[in-house]
């Protein structure tokens, strides 16, 4: 085994605040396993990291084309991270394809590892550089800094006496670019040896072989004379809070949040689903909760996904669905009945790019509108949006505990950027999560008043009357009811009262939600920097930059859209410009000037790509020039 | 309100809430033959849920005081699902239309009906929609007029026996909304049979479409244009069951039993178990204005087949999941890898 704390060659050592690395290549070339798999080893190690996976939209396109190649991208730093990195400082290509399609990313001078092997004439002609251009052979890549490696030739050289085929070696390559990562950025290799012995309990071979693709990997960093020339890297163990911590993406945070309300709300979790890109996870990952009880309805479309759903709330359990743009809009009709109903469901909506089919593996933020009133009929119901990975656990859970505290409908808004990308989460205790009351209606005697379902305490909530329990036997359905028996009433001043009182309960969840605060930056000043959902990490890098460059800028980041905290309007008039950077037309800047009666400037990217610091940075300084 | 030790009547399921379907209707049947079922079953109402759509029919909950839903058009078979794989334990009854359950719903439909939950669903067939007042519908006869198909229905109908069986189904009856009798027996054999158990009502709209089983009702004619079917009996019908039907391969004859060179030992013995002949008693569809000679149309149970239910299943992969005892939340919230930072 390489001691990796002992360096065998003594070679330059510079420390670095932050990285951010790209594994590309082919879609057969494991690039999603490797950068897991570093992923979980700077964590170990104790950085701060957030992840980004990059594929194609195809299962099995063509192997070395552009649009067969497949990314992993991560930032880890020893201070906080809070996106993968608007630009790369290094980028792994396995071949020329890969190369081809990020090169754009790298930063000025960033570092290329290549897998040469995976240039020949071959890959060349696919990737479209053709043979004549190779990059590795012209002035191209001047202004960078390039390590060929001839990996599939050296794997098969460290793997000669495994006794394995050809082909199973060839498969070992990924780890033997690990291994130089490893050494190049000083990380031990322990981690990624562990989770190879797990991994191949069963095929030994497979597990010895990967380790010592590993190690190799690791010992040609040590020993060639290109890279102690270069000289290694190091970051860090991020300042983090001390604990214990797993590493989550969005989807599986929401998954994991919505199980976690159950529980502690001691009911039954039910999701109703159907399969829709990108918030599948959702529905796999509850799949394997069953030890929890968690029941999962793979049904036969989004409209039942959400009406299985309804039915199970009407029975006592918690009940969710998840889906995203195009279910969300199939559903809309069932909501109204959830909404009317007024039962507890958590929809948790993962956005892409819309409208229709639209971009499905790309993350847009297109679907404020549909949550807030995509339903016929005067039909609010709360609206969260969760801010990062993590966040998608915490703004899940705090969707189910207003859906069952509120007896309401709630949409959670997440979207493709969270749902896949990963980060370190803190592990909270069960303690540290908020209480969730349900409010059960108690079984009644032969004497007693007869039961009213519609009956509302002083916040406007009523009680859930399910089935089973003595005495509350009645009926509930999508036509008006009478306030407080329920039956069916067509008279119009009880219409009007009733959607009246439904509207104010929704609004009364303001009454438990948190002020909003001042993320960072100054509580008066120039210019508010206002976003919401998945902006969080890029509009918090800019605004830490902008006020490092004396700017007199804040942000504040909503998570909660329906209703607003109490104090945003407070909070907007603190400033004397507001800008609202958003993945959409403006669809929050619309909700605030309609609501505020304010102009404030919107900032839109609709490219199905998340912003980035330096655009928003940018954004900042314009108009701050103008003011 | 239920006092478990005095035998509930129909009465006891009667909700406080006056039916408002038309007079004549023959929901108002299917209502009263359900209460009784109810009570012959022996049910608690605190227990029992009734699950709808939308529609003439789907105001059906409303009526009986158990627990009861009115969604929303074509889905009450999804509300009905959820609830009952949350909540095995309930007694889950689902109140359908033609338009509800095969046009709108139609996907719901057969999807409820392969999964096999342990449902009772009452399919209210009138061939027509009365609640929009009076365009066609899937089950309606071509050439039908109607508002929307001024010059006769051009839409073939659709089989809801062949339909149902054709899905995956593991119980399908029919039975006319005039015969009372049999609708309670067959409400009691749908509630027994654990699975998701059709029984299609051939209920008579007296405002939009009156008149649309008169084939199966008209005095002269019934007895050559209907057949009962009943387990282990051969297959006769006509006046003083004089007609029969035997198998010639796979061709279902009718013969005379007047000949006496006809014996009943040679005829179909109904057997509710067989999937074939199932299949083929749902294809008896013929119109008999159309084809007078046609086959008879069938009543009773076609078909009962013994299949686990999706609820059964997933509970059982839930108690193996729980086999060495519950997750805690602890446990979820940490998953399987972790790691410390002092």
């Amino acid at each position: 085994m390489t001691d990796t704390t002992q360096p065998t060659t003594q070679v330059n050592v510079t420390p670095k605040t932050s990285v951010s690395v790209l594994f590309a290549g082919d879609s057969g070339d494991g690039m999603q396993l490797t950068g897991t798999q570093f992923a979980n080893t700077v964590a170990v190690y104790g950085s701060d990291l957030n992840t980004f996976p990059n594929f194609p939209s195809e299962i099995r396109a063509p192997a070395g084309t552009i649009s067969g190649v497949s990314g992993f991208q991560l930032q880890f730093g020893s201070k906080a991270v809070y996106t993968p990195g608007a630009k790369f400082d290094v980028m792994v290509a396995m071949n020329a394809a890969a190369l081809k399609a990020n090169l754009s990313n790298l930063h000025h001078g960033g570092i290329i590892i290549t897998d040469t092997d995976g240039f020949d004439a071959k890959n060349l002609k696919l990737s479209g550089y053709g043979e004549e251009n190779n990059p590795l052979r012209n002035d191209s890549l001047k202004d960078y800094t390039v390590f060929e490696i001839p990996v599939v030739s050296l794997t098969r050289k460290a793997l000669a006496e495994t006794g394995l085929t050809t082909k199973n070696i060839d498969r070992c390559k990924n780890m033997f670019v690990l291994g130089v990562l490893y050494w190049l950025y000083s990380l031990p290799l322990e981690t990624t040896i562990e989770t190879l012995k797990t991994k191949f309990k069963k095929k030994l071979d497979l597990a010895e072989a990967n380790i010592k693709a590993v190690q190799a990997g690791y010992n040609f960093g040590d020993e060639t004379e290109m890279f102690s020339q270069h000289g290694r890297f190091s970051v860090a163990p991020a300042d983090k809070k001390p604990g214990t911590y797993r590493r989550v993406t969005g989807n599986e945070a929401s998954a994991i949040g919505l199980t976690a309300a159950a529980k502690k709300a001691g009911l039954q979790l039910f999701l109703g689903s159907y399969p829709i890109t990108p918030a599948s996870e959702i529905l796999q990952t509850l799949a394997n909760l069953k030890k929890w009880g968690v029941k999962t309805f793979q049904a036969e479309d989004e409209i039942a996904g959400v009406l299985t759903s309804i039915g199970a709330s009407y029975g006592g359990a918690l009940a969710a669905t998840n889906t995203s743009g195009p279910g969300l809009a199939l559903k809309s009709e069932a909501l109204g009945l959830a909404m009317i109903f007024e039962i507890p469901l958590v929809v948790i909506n993962v956005m892409r790019g819309g409208p229709s089919t639209g971009l499905p593996t790309k993350p847009e933020q297109s679907d404020l509108f549909i949550a807030m009133y995509g339903r016929h009929g005067d039909s609010p119901v709360p609206v969260i949006a969760a801010t990062s990975p993590v966040d998608c656990f915490y703004a899940a859970y705090e969707a189910a505990k207003i859906a069952i505290e509120y007896m309401t409908p709630v949409i959670c808004l997440t979207d493709g950027y969270l749902a896949l990308s990963s980060e370190p989460m803190h592990v909270p205790s069960p303690n540290d999560l908020a209480t969730i009351t349900p409010k059960f209606a108690a079984a009644r005697k032969k004497d007693d008043a007869p039961y009213l379902p519609y009956k509302r305490d002083e916040r406007g909530v009523r009680e859930w009357g399910i089935p089973g329990t003595i005495g509350l036997e009645h009926r509930i359905g999508g036509l008006e009811k009478q306030h407080e028996t329920g039956n069916v009433s067509h008279d119009p001043m009880n219409h009007e009262l009733m959607t009246k009182l439904r509207a104010e309960k929704v609004e009364r969840v303001a009454d438990i939600i948190p002020d909003l605060t001042i993320d960072n930056g100054p509580e008066k000043g120039d210019l508010l920097v206002l976003g919401w959902g998945s902006t969080y990490g890029a509009i918090k890098i800019a605004v830490e930059q902008a006020l490092a460059n004396g700017q007199s800028v804040a942000h504040a980041h909503l998570r909660y859209i329906n209703p607003f905290p109490k104090n945003l309007g407070t909070i907007l008039g603190n400033y004397k410009r507001i800008v609202i950077p958003e993945n959409n037309s403006g669809q929050l800047l619309h909700m605030i000037r309609n609501k505020f009666l304010i102009d404030p400037v919107g900032f839109s990217k609709v490219q199905g790509l998340p912003f980035n610091e330096m655009e928003i940075e940018a954004k900042i300084t314009d108009i701050l020039k103008e003011l | 309100m239920t006092d478990t030790c005095t035998q509930l009547t129909a009465k006891d399921f009667t909700s406080n809430q006056e039916p408002k379907w038309c007079p004549g209707c023959g929901d108002y049947a299917v209502l009263q033959q359900l209460k009784n079922a109810m009570a012959d079953l022996g049910l608690k109402p605190e227990e029992v849920v009734v699950v709808s759509g939308i529609g003439c029919s789907s105001r059906l909950p409303y009526y009986i005081a158990t627990y009861g839903i009115h969604g929303i058009h074509g889905r009450a078979l999804p509300v009905a699902s959820g609830l009952k794989t949350s909540r095995p334990e309930l007694s889950v009854w689902v109140g359908t239309g033609d338009g509800d359950a095969l046009s709108i719903g139609g996907n719901h439909y057969i999807h409820t009906v392969r999964r096999n939950l342990d449902l009772n669903v009452i399919l209210f067939n009138n061939e027509i929609y009365g609640l929009t007042k009076g365009q066609y519908s899937p089950t309606s006869k071509v050439g039908l007029r109607t508002v929307t198909s001024p010059n006769g229905v051009v839409d073939h109908p659709i089989n809801t026996a062949a339909l149902t069986l054709g899905a995956g189904g593991t119980f399908f009856a029919r039975v006319m909304d005039r015969d009372g009798k049999m609708m309670r027996e067959i409400f009691k054999r749908a509630a027994e049979h654990k699975g998701t158990s059709l029984v299609e009502i051939y209920q008579n709209c007296p405002i939009f479409n009156d008149g649309a089983f008169d084939p199966f009702l008209d005095k002269e004619r019934k007895e050559d244009t209907m057949i009962f079917l009943e387990q282990g009996k051969p297959l006769i019908f006509g006046k003083d069951g004089n007609k029969g039907i035997k198998l010639d391969g796979f061709k279902p004859l009718i013969v005379d039993l007047t000949n006496p060179s006809i014996s009943k030992d040679d005829l179909w013995i109904h057997d509710e178990k067989d999937f074939i002949k199932a299949n083929m008693l749902s294809r008896f569809f013929d119109d008999p204005d159309a084809n007078p000679d046609c086959l008879p149309r069938p009543f009773g149970i076609f078909y009962v087949e013994d299949r686990y239910t999706y609820e059964a299943a997933l509970t059982a992969q839930i108690d193996q999941a729980q086999a060495n005892g519950e997750g805690t939340l602890e446990e979820l919230l940490k998953g399987n890898n972790t790691w410390t930072i002092e």
